[in-house]
């Protein structure tokens, strides 16, 4: 069957090139990096060539990036690893839109006595920078705002924020899972005091992730054990992984500049067509500061579980916001925070492309999804508020 | 991906008596958009007071598709007296199950049947499971629906409760009540049931006695319930507690026959006869 892939902001492709660099080091160098024989010091030598490429693509230095297992625990280790280094601090600063790894720890925070407090957005997906000024006091350990949200892709404007947290004496951690590798960054002229990226977001592998930890910053290691990343992690470190990292960041930032043009206007082309032919479908999220390769789109009285089992009939890899794709019964925390109607929450459908997706993929999808709405929309019960909107809209229109 | 059955994707891609029809003779409508699902389902009858047609519309995943598709295909044909019986284990049984976390789905279509039935008698407001006060305000269950799935399903967490009804399966604020509920529905079957067992003396009954009681409960309580299914039972032989039986028409194919040796035909014996009561099959 033939398949389009096009979930990338749920995972990727691990690049020939970077399956490539790891290879040796499960077999020709599977030498300890803390080592003391020369074994296990060539791999260590590797590895800080793989710590320089994750710094250049974020424009940091290297003794600055502390190898993770992932986003989820990079962000944990920034938030806690601020909180305990600040006991005396008790407040901290998030959003309602913010990946479960930040959001759901600052749910546990709120449970455990901190006072945490959750920024709205506004229709588009974007924060009130007021609302986010007044909000910082003198006992906020940290402010943790992502950089690009993985649902919409949405892009906050992350230094503007920074310049605020900075004036207010605080701490800015930023989830750039979505944004490493898609746009660029250049933490050397930023605020940014803590940064986290994820592997398998830029086609390296699963289980490997990065800390950015901006020199000065006082940070208490979220995992306690050897002396491994310089004291800000213990355990031994994923080598094969990391120089997977490693290679996808050289990758990415050679690829950012002219590619992401490129799948920029696939993903425009995209979001014209489906627009077009199927009605009463909406984009969620701000229009222009987004990510090039991400698209959420909401097709009013058809549920996102049931768009996707029949996109996945026809090959087609989306992720849903819909309540039904998860455990949890609730629709997409992202979009109700955004205030997207009931009529359209549930039928959200996240279309994320990568440097691998073909203009054929996207009239493949052109091609297949508009004609899965209409069918949904045939059993759907609200016909009546369909034709009743319909009616609205051409009556706004000046068509009677 | 959840791991749904070849006959939920079959009815899910393949659904069966989608639309509508004009002049139905009942129509049930559960569901909202804010909930996430909801299921038209109408129902026209014959001069002789079957289904004759039925037909649906749903908004909702591919389990609440799939689970009203099904529903139609079980009711046809029935009396409405006939159709009241289907549960939402039934559909679900139909299907060869559903993912625990989408059992609300087999549950909705249940609610829309008994609605379609109820509004064809004119009892809409003797629903007593719609009455009562809100818990889960995500997704508006009251108190009375929350402990009657309970009861009805036999649960002890809020995790099923959710699985069941959607009830806690938002913000979770409510899930102190949803417990507290939970704790109230099994204190009091705790309480029922020692105060049954300490009026109710053993019965001791004669041989003789307990055949003629056997006999007069297989035909009053058990031969009407499964002939209404085409199927049939036969007293074979009786040897003190042991009730050795036979299965007729189409429950000798069935393959829930086991679970409805143990679960009607015994459980029907030990309540209108002796709880010591084991029933067996045999084949003749």
């Amino acid at each position: 069957m033939k398949v389009v892939y096009a979930d990338n902001n749920a995972t990727t492709m691990v690049a020939p090139e970077v399956v490539e660099a790891m290879l040796p080091y499960f077999t020709e160098y599977y030498g300890n990096p803390s080592s003391m024989h020369t074994f296990g010091g060539q791999v260590a030598k590797k590895m800080d060539v793989a710590r320089q490429q994750v710094a250049e693509i974020i424009g940091a230095d290297p003794t600055e990036v502390v190898f993770s297992s992932c986003g989820t625990e990079s962000d944990n280790a920034a938030i806690w690893g601020i909180l305990r280094a600040n006991p005396r601090k008790r407040h901290i600063v998030t959003t309602r839109v913010e990946h479960s790894a930040v959001y759901n720890l600052g749910k546990y925070l709120a449970q455990s006595g901190y006072h945490v407090t959750e920024l709205g957005v506004d229709s588009d997906g974007m924060l009130n920078l007021d609302e986010l000024s007044d909000t910082i006091r003198e006992d906020t350990a940290i402010v943790s705002i992502m950089y690009a949200n993985n649902e919409t892709g949405v892009i906050f404007p992350i230094e503007q924020i920074g310049q605020i947290v900075k004036s207010k004496g605080s701490i800015l951690h930023t989830d750039a899972v979505q944004a490493v590798g898609k746009i660029p960054l250049n933490l050397s002229k930023s605020t940014i005091d803590l940064l986290t990226l994820s592997g398998h977001k830029l086609h390296a592998p699963k289980g490997v992730g990065a800390l950015f930890i901006r020199k000065g910053i006082t940070f208490t290691p979220f995992i306690v054990g050897g002396h491994q990343e310089k004291n800000r992690r213990g355990g031994t470190e994923n080598v094969p992984s990391i120089i997977g990292l490693g290679k996808a960041c050289e990758l990415a930032k050679s690829y950012m500049d002219d590619e992401w043009v490129g799948i920029k206007q696939l993903r425009d082309t995209l979001e014209e067509e489906i627009l077009k032919k199927a009605p009463d479908a909406r984009v969620n999220g701000h229009k222009t500061q987004r990510l090039p390769n991400t698209t959420n789109l909401s097709f009013e009285f058809v549920e996102g579980e049931a768009i996707l089992l029949l996109l996945n009939e026809k090959g087609i890899c989306a992720s849903s916001g819909s309540a039904c794709t998860s455990g949890s019964l609730e629709p997409s925390h992202v979009l109700r925070a955004m205030g997207v109607p009931f009529t359209a929450v549930h039928g959200s459908v996240r279309l994320s492309l990568s440097r691998y997706n073909t203009r054929e993929d996207v009239q493949y999808i052109i091609e297949h999804l508009p004609p899965i709405i209409r069918r949904l929309r045939e059993i759907s019960p609200y016909g009546r508020e369909m034709k009743m909107k319909e009616q609205a809209a051409k009556v706004s229109a000046g068509i009677q | 991906m959840w791991d749904y059955s070849e006959k939920v994707k079959d009815h899910f891609f393949r659904p069966r008596n989608v639309g509508e029809i004009e002049n139905p003779d009942a129509v049930g409508e559960v569901g909202s958009l804010a909930c996430g699902d909801a299921l038209k389902l109408m129902l026209k009858l014959d001069t002789s007071g079957r289904i004759a047609d039925v037909k649906f519309k749903t908004f909702g995943c591919g389990s609440a598709i799939a689970s009203a598709s099904a529903l139609t295909e079980m009711v046809k044909g029935k009396t409405l007296d006939e159709a009241w019986k289907i549960t939402d284990n039934d559909i679900a049984e139909y299907l060869d199950g559903l993912p625990e976390q989408k059992l609300h789905c087999s549950v909705m279509g249940r609610e829309a049947l008994e609605a379609a039935i109820a509004s064809y008698r004119g009892l809409k407001e003797e629903k007593p499971v719609e009455e009562g006060i809100i818990v889960c305000k995500c997704f508006g269950v009251t108190d009375n629906k929350i402990a009657h799935e309970v009861r009805e399903h036999k649960l002890t967490t809020i995790e099923q409760v959710t699985n069941y009804c959607k009830a806690g399966g938002g913000c979770g604020s409510c899930h102190p009540q949803i417990q507290a509920i939970i704790d109230e529905v099994w204190q009091k079957e705790k309480e029922k049931t020692l105060f049954e067992m300490a009026r109710k003396p053993a019965k001791k009954l004669t041989n003789i006695q307990k055949m003629k009681l056997i006999q007069e409960t297989i035909e009053r309580d058990i031969r009407p319930t499964l002939q209404s299914d085409g199927g049939d039972i036969e007293l074979v032989d009786i040897d003190g507690d042991r009730v050795m039986v036979s299965f007729r028409g189409s429950c000798v194919e069935c393959p829930s026959s086991k679970v409805t040796l143990k679960s009607t035909v015994e459980a029907k014996l030990r309540e209108f006869v002796t709880d010591t009561v084991i029933v067996e099959e045999v084949v003749s």
